[in-house]
């Protein structure tokens, strides 16, 4: 029979919660597998790491076959992600702060080891996340070694080492930027971790002749006018103000363009590139599962070099080829080398169709 | 008289595109990707186009998207949500969910806005990007639909009290985590979500299920939303050791640094458009704080000498986009639009100097600056700072 749940119900003391919720039957307990198997996460005191170990020596198999490819055989790449490694002295393992996160130092870019305080942090992410394009795939042995081997890249562990779940605290305390992080500010919501009670910047509430003269002091360089594409495609085409026009370098015709219609012969030159007639249109929306299942933007970015060229350097290098789609087929199936350099694309074991799809997109224009 | 074709015809019938689509003449509102901002697509962002947008809600097919290894159309007859302590102390009876269980507890609905801890961040030294969709475009708002965490957390038997902290964590490869303090939690405030405007989530906002966490960066709002830790001490995840860490002038880096503060920006007219007439026009935008409601937008039109109080639309929410706007009549002379929100605790939106002053020009994130337009003699609005 239909019963409304009585209101002194719920007031019982949370105590009994899991008992007594009125919430009944919803939801199941966890078995002690699920828990295990889902569980993965590990702390910066190190619960939830699992017993084994690695070597840097293995970890350097590791790492050359499954992320020398986008971090560079020495973490040092910059080419797709932020470098790992590089910026932290032997000085900076004794002192638990990174001297070239100072102002003024000439280090590029901010590296992981530069700001890595927790170990913990490295293993959970390596072992939840990557590789890049399989994540998960690692056994608990080769996390290790992936780990020992990023930090041999910078010397905080020498070549003959092997770290475990045993020896990793100690490992810990010679991270470079241990002592790097506060949480002395006001932007955590609680009191949990200390801080402060009031924001750390407060604006002023002048209304009325405020300040020194106004400069403009930054602004962007009319070269970089069009860095973002045409402005005027951007904005509605009706309404108060249009987009402005950012295709055509001459600044005095955009001055003029008060009554810039959006349909300009620019634009209408780009779409009738985009989408010629003669090719049956697929959309990227279709052709997603296709590339995710095979993996291709592990190589292949929309508009940026990666392993491989981007789809967009390839869709524009063979616009004007006849039989493009076949030949674009066959080159996704059967792999190849030379067309882009020396970094040979392997065979792929998708399906006819599927090489086609993916080509057929790439010559329709590469559609959303 | 030449009447147009739809005036002299016959138009389509009901369900000729049975999920309805924006019309053919909007299609400049996209989604964009700022151009060398990132090296992948699965590890990117996409901005939402705020110079064209009305009212507060931001339309779910054009919410901005931040990606850390790709999106997923999750199948959710298969999703599950797992509730365990870090110990079995901390949490009585681990529990899982399915999406049948958690649609059949009673829901909770409430609009807020999403911002990413980096929107802005191009912004700190120099200007860098020209319009409102890059500068500010990491930002939506949306109603949200779902389950306060915390009644999931008592049906489980959660120590609250000890249990000081909860970590989430996503279904995708990145296994997003982020840690989440428990008194947030126990204001109720923090959803586990799966509407968004009257609709399941989007697979690119994390369908089936994702965490609201309103106020905070949208880095916690982990989606593909998984499984969900009680425990006694933050966790230290990859973003938020990593990235999303502000480094300071000393050296050291803020961790844990989840509020999105006070901040407005004006969005017409905006960066990269040019006003067709001199006379009257309508400034308008949106003001937003992470620790409540909007108490005020004041606006200036001489780049921050004299400002005047602007109308607030209602609603006012907590949390949530306000929108605002002021009247005002061109002249045709050079102006500099600014906006400046304060929010209920009373805090200011502060210049970019000010912030450069305390936490320097390297922090990345959190970057809360009152916006500068710059309003030409030729009509075209341009993104400039002011000193």
């Amino acid at each position: 029979m239909f019963k409304w749940v009585s209101f002194a119900f719920c007031l019982l003391p949370l105590l009994s919660a899991a008992q007594t919720s009125k919430f009944q039957n919803i939801g199941r307990t966890a078995t002690p597998q699920e828990i295990k198997a889902w569980d993965i996460d590990v702390r910066p005191d190190f619960r939830g790491l699992p017993m084994g170990q690695g070597s840097v020596k293995q970890g350097e198999v590791v790492w050359e076959a499954q992320c020398a490819s986008c971090h560079g055989s020495f973490g040092e790449s910059a080419e797709v992600f932020t470098p790992i490694a590089g910026g932290v002295t032997a000085d900076d393992m004794k002192t638990g702060r990174v001297k070239s996160l100072l102002p003024g130092s000439n280090q590029p870019q901010r590296t992981t080891l530069m700001k890595l305080p927790t170990l913990s942090t490295l293993w959970d992410y390596i072992n939840r996340a990557m590789p890049w394009n399989a994540p998960k795939s690692l056994s608990t042995d080769e996390v290790y070694a992936a780990v020992a081997y990023t930090l041999h890249l910078n010397n905080i562990l020498p070549a003959e080492f092997i770290l475990s779940d045993r020896n990793i605290r100690e490992v810990q305390s010679r991270l470079p930027n241990r002592g790097g992080m506060t949480t002395v500010h006001n932007l955590w919501p609680g009191n949990e971790l200390g801080g402060i009670a009031k924001p750390d910047v407060q604006g002023s509430n002048c209304m009325t002749d405020c300040g020194q003269q106004v400069q403009v002091v930054s602004s962007l360089p009319d070269y970089a006018r069009n860095a973002h594409g045409n402005l005027a495609d951007q904005s509605r085409s009706i309404g108060p103000s249009r987009g402005a026009e950012t295709v055509l370098k001459d600044v005095k015709t955009t001055q003029n363009s008060q009554n810039t219609p959006s349909n300009t012969p620019v634009a209408q030159s780009i779409q009738a590139r985009a989408a010629p007639e003669s090719i049956a249109t697929v959309s990227l929306s279709s052709i997603q599962p296709v590339l995710d299942k095979n993996a291709c933007m592990a190589c292949h970015g929309m508009a940026t070099r990666l392993v491989g060229p981007s789809f967009k350097d390839i869709a524009a290098r063979y616009k004007t080829t006849d039989g493009a789609i076949n030949l674009l087929s066959g080159k996704i199936k059967n792999g190849g080398q030379g067309a882009w350099g020396a970094i040979p694309m392997p065979a792929q074991a998708l399906s006819a169709t599927e090489s086609a799809q993916i080509a057929q997109w790439l010559m329709s224009g590469m559609p959303p | 008289m030449n009447l147009p074709a739809h005036s002299k015809g016959l138009g389509q019938p009901v369900a000729a595109r049975p999920y309805g689509l924006p019309s053919e003449f909007e299609k400049n509102l996209q989604r964009r990707e700022s151009p060398g901002l990132t090296r992948v697509g699965a590890a990117s962002v996409s901005f939402s186009p705020l110079q064209s947008l009305f009212g507060i809600i931001t339309p779910s097919g054009l919410h901005f998207e931040r990606h850390h290894q790709g999106w997923w159309d999750i199948d959710p007859s298969k999703h599950r949500l797992m509730i365990n302590g870090s110990e079995s102390s901390l949490l009585k009876r681990p529990m899982v969910f399915d999406m049948d269980d958690i649609m059949r507890l009673p829901s909770v609905s409430r609009m807020c806005f999403i911002e990413c801890g980096a929107n802005t961040a191009m912004e700190w030294n120099n200007t860098a990007v020209p319009t409102v969709q890059y500068t500010h475009g990491m930002l939506s708002c949306s109603e949200f639909t779902g389950v306060p965490l915390i009644t999931l957390l008592e049906m489980c038997g959660a120590d609250v009290k000890r249990g000081k902290f909860v970590l989430a964590e996503g279904a995708d490869g990145s296994g997003m985590t982020r840690t989440i303090p428990m008194s947030l939690v126990q204001s109720g405030e923090v959803l586990v979500a799966y509407g968004q405007n009257g609709e399941m989530l989007r697979p690119e906002n994390g369908y089936p299920l994702r965490l609201v966490v309103p106020g905070i960066q949208g880095v916690s709002w982990v989606k593909y939303l998984r499984r969900i830790e009680v425990g006694d001490m933050p966790y230290g995840a990859k973003d938020e050791t990593l990235h999303y860490v502000d480094l300071l002038p000393d050296g050291t880096h803020r961790q844990y640094s989840g509020i999105q503060e006070v901040k407005s920006v004006i969005t017409s007219p905006s960066g990269g458009q040019v006003v067709l007439q001199k006379g009257f026009h309508s400034i308008t935008g949106m003001a937003w704080s992470g620790r409540g409601k909007v108490k005020k937008v004041d606006v200036s039109i001489d780049g921050g000498r004299n400002w005047k109080t602007s109308r607030l639309q209602d609603p006012v929410l907590s949390k949530c986009l306000t929108r605002f706007s002021a009247d005002f009549v061109w002249d045709g002379q050079p102006i500099i639009l600014q906006s400046r929100a304060i929010d209920e605790t009373g805090h200011i939106q502060p210049t970019v100097q000010a912030l450069r002053a305390v936490r320097g020009g390297r922090s990345i994130y959190h970057n809360n600056a009152i916006q500068s337009w710059l309003l030409g003699e030729n009509g075209e609005v341009k993104n400039v700072q002011v000193g």
